[in-house]
């Protein structure tokens, strides 16, 4: 649990953040987005005090982040960053055991956990360990960056614009690759982006920032019914509204029941998967398989379009 | 069979052809001070030696104008100054009188143009194959090596050069330490304050500006007058601090000189340290930051091995600069090569100004290039970098 209370953050006259109020559940994702200069870098630094706050607290887990020295408290938190900021010299396998090493870790304890994490990052431990990070490809060294954050197995995982670097098809690739091992090691993950499909694909909880404040903090569902100003409508962008509703939710919470013809759709896609089958295929339904490849019922263009509609 | 020509080699072989057959190639002289005499190849060597060192200058001309592969260039250059170098010897011994201890034989111009259009071929030669570093360090020792075996042979005890050595053989070794330990001490002294001074500069924005300007000023002072402008302080510092005479601090001598190269040393450590840790990737620092490493563990771990290449090339400017600038601490007693190039000047005697000026000059090369094998295996390849 993060608690940020009443965070302000000035350099000078000028007001970067603006008394910032925010609970994190554990174990979700919250991603902050906003415009360049919205504040949301500097909210995310004050969390590992990387930027120290002009006033306010911020808790982990009940506990004031001002309690240790900075540098032990960010042993604690894990911290990847846009352009991965590897260490050049250093291997593959000596930047994931960075922190471990901090931390005192005995050897062969490293070892294994290097092991572990660049196996489960779908990285050759044997092949890219001893490798410099320049002999990588760009979503590989973004892969380690965020192995390296995680190597003490923090609770908390702050991420800046951890996938700006990469193109649109690793990008993709990286997003399902973090939530998978959100779910795995049950991170609190805080992530920074400009990008509006980012965050609704990877958001437990949004949280918008313009000039400094949160205009508003809510799951994508209520963000996308309820906009709370303008300006987050703009963000999200009115044309996209339906497609980002249907995107949120799977095919499982649509099911009718009955049959219908052709090729069946999972459970676990979502809905905006679905509707764009019906569309493609030219047809008023989908039968719908479970997990087990049951047929469970069908998912019906009718059904999607009444959910895709806004609040009248 | 098409022969293609070689630019550079062109003006190689032209240089060398006036070497060989215009310009003289020793220089006879009755004794040490008076005019000398000018000698050819034909008539300085034996006529074995004349054929052999002809044949292989020709066949080093023919070499260099045509386009031919590297390792042939470099090989023939390297066999035909090997034998220019024996031959120097071998003409000592033709041209000087037996029995006669005061004739004196130098190599002349028609050497040194050989020498430096040979020197230039292998260098050449050399640059186009891209040798590894520690296969330069080879290179180098190779040389060094065969310099000193032929010193050793005796083979060029009869040149003027190696009897102004014989007859200071004790001093000019003195000396040599000397100079080395006032390059290489005032080099560990800059070393030690300027890296800390360069990190100060680093991470203290107001102070940087202000220093590098000071130190700036310094290297504008022209050695001599900043070895007289600290004769003063020091020659307090002598009378004043009790035990500062005692370890040879004095207004005149080895102190000022030291003092002076510490300062001139100083610019280059502290300006490659600033501008290596600005260098320093912006996101890996802050990536040290932010997964907890403390200033110093940053600076240890992370700062300094990527900015030590940098660091690495100031030190190199230094110890070259140091061994040259080394050479004027004889002016005020400092000791060193010096003390025979201001001899020999004094005396005229051209010979005795070599004795100091070729070993000075032979050091500050050895070291450069040492020093640019080491930055180059400092320097992490970068170039292979993958795309994404």
């Amino acid at each position: 649990m993060i608690e940020i209370e009443g965070i302000t953050k000035r350099y000078g006259e000028t007001t970067v953040v603006r008394d910032v109020s925010l609970t994190i559940a554990p174990r979700t994702v919250t991603v902050i987005v906003g415009t360049s200069g919205s504040g949301k870098t500097t909210l995310l630094r004050m969390i590992n005090r990387l930027v120290e706050p002009t006033s306010g607290t911020i808790k982990l887990d009940g506990e004031d982040n001002r309690s240790l020295p900075d540098y032990e408290l960010r042993r604690r938190i894990g911290y990847a960053i846009q352009g991965h900021g590897l260490f050049p010299h250093r291997t593959v396998a000596q930047n994931i055991a960075t922190v471990p090493t901090l931390l005192g870790w005995d050897r062969a304890r490293i070892e294994v956990k290097v092991t572990e994490l660049l196996t489960l990052f779908q990285l050759d431990p044997v092949a890219f360990g001893p490798r410099y990070p320049h002999e990588l490809s760009g979503g590989q060294q973004q892969r380690v960056g965020v192995a390296r954050a995680l190597a003490a197995e923090p609770k908390v995982l702050l991420m800046d614009e951890p996938f700006g670097a990469l193109d649109p098809i690793i990008r993709a690739k990286a997003q399902e690759d973090l939530l998978a091992i959100q779910k795995h090691f049950e991170t609190t993950i805080v992530l920074v982006t400009h990008d509006m499909d980012e965050a609704f694909h990877l958001a437990d909880r949004i949280a918008v920032m313009d000039k400094g404040e949160v205009v508003q903090y809510a799951t994508p569902a209520e963000m996308l019914v309820k906009p709370a100003t303008a300006f987050v409508e703009s963000l999200i962008g009115a044309g996209e509204r339906p497609f980002r509703l249907l995107a949120i939710e799977t095919v499982a919470d649509a099911v009718e029941p009955g049959a219908a013809e052709g090729e069946a759709i999972g459970s676990a896609a979502t809905q905006r998967e679905a509707l764009s089958t019906l569309l493609w295929s030219g047809r008023k339904a989908l039968p719908v398989v479970g997990p087990d490849g049951a047929v469970i019922g069908k998912v019906s263009l009718d059904g999607l379009v009444q959910r895709a509609a806004g609040p009248t | 069979m098409q022969f293609r020509v070689d630019k550079l080699g062109v003006i190689i072989a032209a240089l060398a052809a006036y070497g060989a057959f215009l310009a003289p190639f020793a220089t006879f002289r009755a004794n040490r001070i008076v005019a000398g005499e000018a000698r050819s190849i034909s008539e300085a060597l034996p006529s074995a030696w004349t054929v052999v060192v002809l044949l292989l200058v020709v066949a080093a001309v023919i070499v260099a104008v045509l386009k031919t592969p590297s390792r042939l260039r470099l090989g023939t250059a390297f066999a035909t100054i090997a034998a220019l170098a024996l031959g120097i010897g071998a003409a000592a011994g033709h041209l000087t009188p037996p029995e006669n201890t005061y004739a004196r034989v130098s190599p002349a111009s028609g050497f040194w143009i050989l020498l430096f259009a040979l020197g230039l071929l292998a260098a050449d030669a050399l640059a186009r194959l891209r040798p590894s570093p520690l296969v330069r360090v080879l290179f180098l020792s190779a040389v060094l090596g065969f310099i000193a075996a032929v010193l050793t042979s005796g083979t060029w005890d009869g040149l003027s050069l190696l009897k102004e050595y014989a007859s200071r053989a004790d001093t000019f070794w003195a000396e040599a330490g000397k100079h080395v330990t006032l390059a290489l001490g005032s080099l560990a002294a800059a070393t030690i304050v300027g890296i800390p001074l360069g990190v100060l500069c680093h991470r203290v924005t107001r102070l940087r500006d202000g220093l590098l300007g000071v130190l700036n000023a310094i290297q504008t002072i022209p050695s001599i007058a900043l070895f007289g402008i600290l004769i003063a302080p020091l020659g307090w510092i002598a009378i004043h601090v009790p035990g500062a005479a005692a370890i040879g601090i004095r207004g005149i001598g080895t102190a000022p000189a030291f003092v002076a190269l510490f300062l001139y040393s100083l610019l280059p450590v502290v300006a490659n340290t600033v501008v290596g840790l600005a260098g320093v990737p912006r996101e890996a620092n802050d990536a040290a930051r932010g997964i907890g490493m403390t200033d110093f563990q940053r600076l240890v771990g992370i700062e300094f091995p990527l900015a030590f290449p940098v660091i690495l090339t100031g030190i190199r400017i230094v110890l070259v600069q140091n061994i040259g600038l080394a050479t004027i601490a004889a002016l005020i007693g400092g000791g060193g090569f010096g003390v025979f190039v201001f001899q020999g000047v004094g005396q005229t005697a051209m010979d005795l100004v070599l004795l100091g000026a070729v070993p000075t000059v032979l050091l500050a090369f050895t070291a450069a290039i040492v020093l640019d094998a080491m930055i180059e295996m400092a320097t992490p390849n970068r170039s292979q970098v993958q795309s994404a």
